[in-house]
């Protein structure tokens, strides 16, 4: 397992580094937690939800963590352009391997991300429902950056270069997200949103984390957890197939 | 009979209509320094792209290591190592770290990783820079950390695509001189393309031409010669292949090439 943590390590260095970026892709979570939050805080009080923000941090949380999953998965688009994922293919080390240090590595920077937005929450005045369950809620970032950066992976697998990058950012991951009831209770939507959301694995993803820190759930813990697990596990093996065919 | 370093049986890529490869057979014995030599966009890269598993072939067969490169990928990667024709280091990382992450890759015990990175560095020049990042380096210094690279585990085959393009005359014959004495002391066979004739001519001992994917000469240097009844492999060369320039029909090529790989995917 050498391989795969060696690659770990790299994108952590990489993220490190990148400070830049890390500052960029902070900025998008914490503007939607303030202008959201704040803005729609007064009429989701009015309506008898309570504190918004406790409703959405969580959801805010998510948020980055797919964002950071799904960009760091497709970075293999990047490896392929300087020419790296050639070095890595060739190593006499199994794709599987360079999978899981990819994947792992999604998943550590989503948490670093989550976490820094979580700090950013507690200023603008969250407070977890229980602190114990903290290390449960990290567990969910955790599965849920798996999840997207193996999806990153297996999308980044099927293109040459960053031209469709909006279509992906806008077509699906937009709806991942905007439809996950990251941002709203999914409680009493239309009939055809709740089927969509209820099909959108973000969905078990946001619900677990709100569940772990706001102690609010809408599917319940158990389902949330053995949905999420599962669907890791499905991209993480759809992805491994994906970029066990690539060719460069 | 004894087990060939390759062997390459029919080997087809096909694009579409484009026939980059068109069913080359050669064999390359152990401790060979083989030169693989053609216009631009003759088949070369895409030959060593399939004898590294990078590719899949279209058709027929190639083993390397007497490993088949389909069926026993893995196999054929443990027993290799490369200079690709273009760049393939990670540029937000240092010198050093790229070395070391070779290292780790090719399973190099701890000890002699340190050891075998600080000598190459010290080798191509490099190691006064070992700190700084590769996005840093110019083009000469990324080729000559590439060549480091490659050579921090010695692989039982060396492919080399291009290797010393852009190197001043100092380096290259440093570098060649270097891999010629790995190939005589530890046996190592190299596999290697070049446009620089003289190259050819002065270190490999064996020669295949290729050209519109096609082999079109194979032998000794003598013989090559001989065949074409010509004084130098440059000449032959030109012989073999005509005098016109290949460079457009080998940049359309690349074009149509990128187009129908990108064709059914997004």
């Amino acid at each position: 397992m050498r391989g795969a943590y060696v690659l770990w390590r790299r994108q952590l260095i990489r993220y490190v580094r990148s400070r830049w970026r890390m500052i960029g892709t902070l900025g998008q979570p914490i503007l939607f937690l303030v202008a959201l939050g704040f803005g729609f805080g007064p009429i989701y009080a009015k309506a008898g939800g309570g504190d918004f923000i406790q409703f959405l941090a969580p959801g805010i949380i998510a948020m980055t963590v797919l964002f950071t999953a799904v960009f760091s998965g497709m970075e293999t688009i990047w490896d392929r352009q300087i020419g790296f994922l050639k070095e890595t293919l060739v190593a006499p080390v199994s794709r599987f391997e360079i999978m899981l240090g990819k994947t792992l590595g999604g998943a550590t920077i989503s948490i670093v991300q989550g976490a820094i937005v979580f700090l950013v929450t507690l200023v603008v005045g969250y407070r977890p429902e229980s602190w114990i369950m903290l290390p449960l809620a990290f567990l969910f970032m955790f599965l849920i950056g798996m999840m997207f950066t193996a999806f990153g992976v297996a999308i980044a697998c099927n293109m040459e270069d960053m031209q469709a990058f909006p279509i992906i950012l806008n077509f699906m991951i937009m709806p991942l997200f905007f439809l996950s009831g990251a941002l709203y209770p999914l409680e009493g939507l239309p009939k055809t949103l709740t089927i969509i959301s209820s099909f959108n694995p973000l969905s078990y993803g946001v619900d677990g984390l709100r569940q772990t820190l706001t102690g609010i759930s809408y599917f319940g813990f158990g389902l949330d957890f053995v949905v999420v697990v599962f669907v890791s596990l499905v991209f993480f093996i759809l992805g491994s197939y994906m970029f066990s065919r690539v060719q460069v | 009979m004894e087990e060939k370093a390759i062997e390459v049986k029919d080997l087809k890529k096909y694009y579409k209509s484009i026939k980059a490869v068109d069913g080359v057979s050669f064999n390359v014995e152990k401790g060979d320094f083989f030169a693989f030599l053609g216009p631009n966009g003759a088949g070369k890269t895409t030959t060593i792209k399939m004898l590294t598993t990078l590719l899949n072939p279209t058709d027929g067969e190639a083993r390397v290591n007497g490993k088949d490169v389909t069926k026993d990928a893995f196999g054929v990667r443990k027993s290799f190592g490369i200079v690709f024709q273009d760049q393939s280091l990670d540029n937000e990382l240092t010198a050093y770290e790229n070395m070391y992450f070779h290292g780790v890759l090719y399973r190099i015990e701890r000890k002699l990783r340190k050891e075998k990175i600080e000598k190459m560095l010290k080798f191509v020049g490099l190691w006064d820079r070992k700190d700084s990042f590769v996005k840093t380096f110019s083009g000469g210094m990324k080729r000559r950390l590439e060549i480091a690279r490659a050579l921090i585990h010695t692989p039982q085959i060396l492919f080399l695509d291009e290797p010393t393009l852009g190197l001043d005359p100092q380096t290259r014959n440093h570098i060649w001189n270097y891999v010629k004495e790995l190939n005589k002391k530890e046996g190592m066979t190299v596999f290697f393309t070049t446009h620089a004739m003289e190259e050819a001519e002065k270190y490999a001992n064996k020669i295949a031409i290729i050209d519109y994917g096609k082999i079109i000469a194979f032998g000794t240097v003598a013989e090559i010669k001989k065949k074409t009844r010509t004084k130098t492999i440059e000449e032959a060369f030109l012989k073999l292949t005509g005098h016109s320039i290949r460079k457009e029909e080998g940049s359309s090529k690349d074009r149509l090439r990128a187009q129908a790989k990108s064709w059914g995917r997004m």
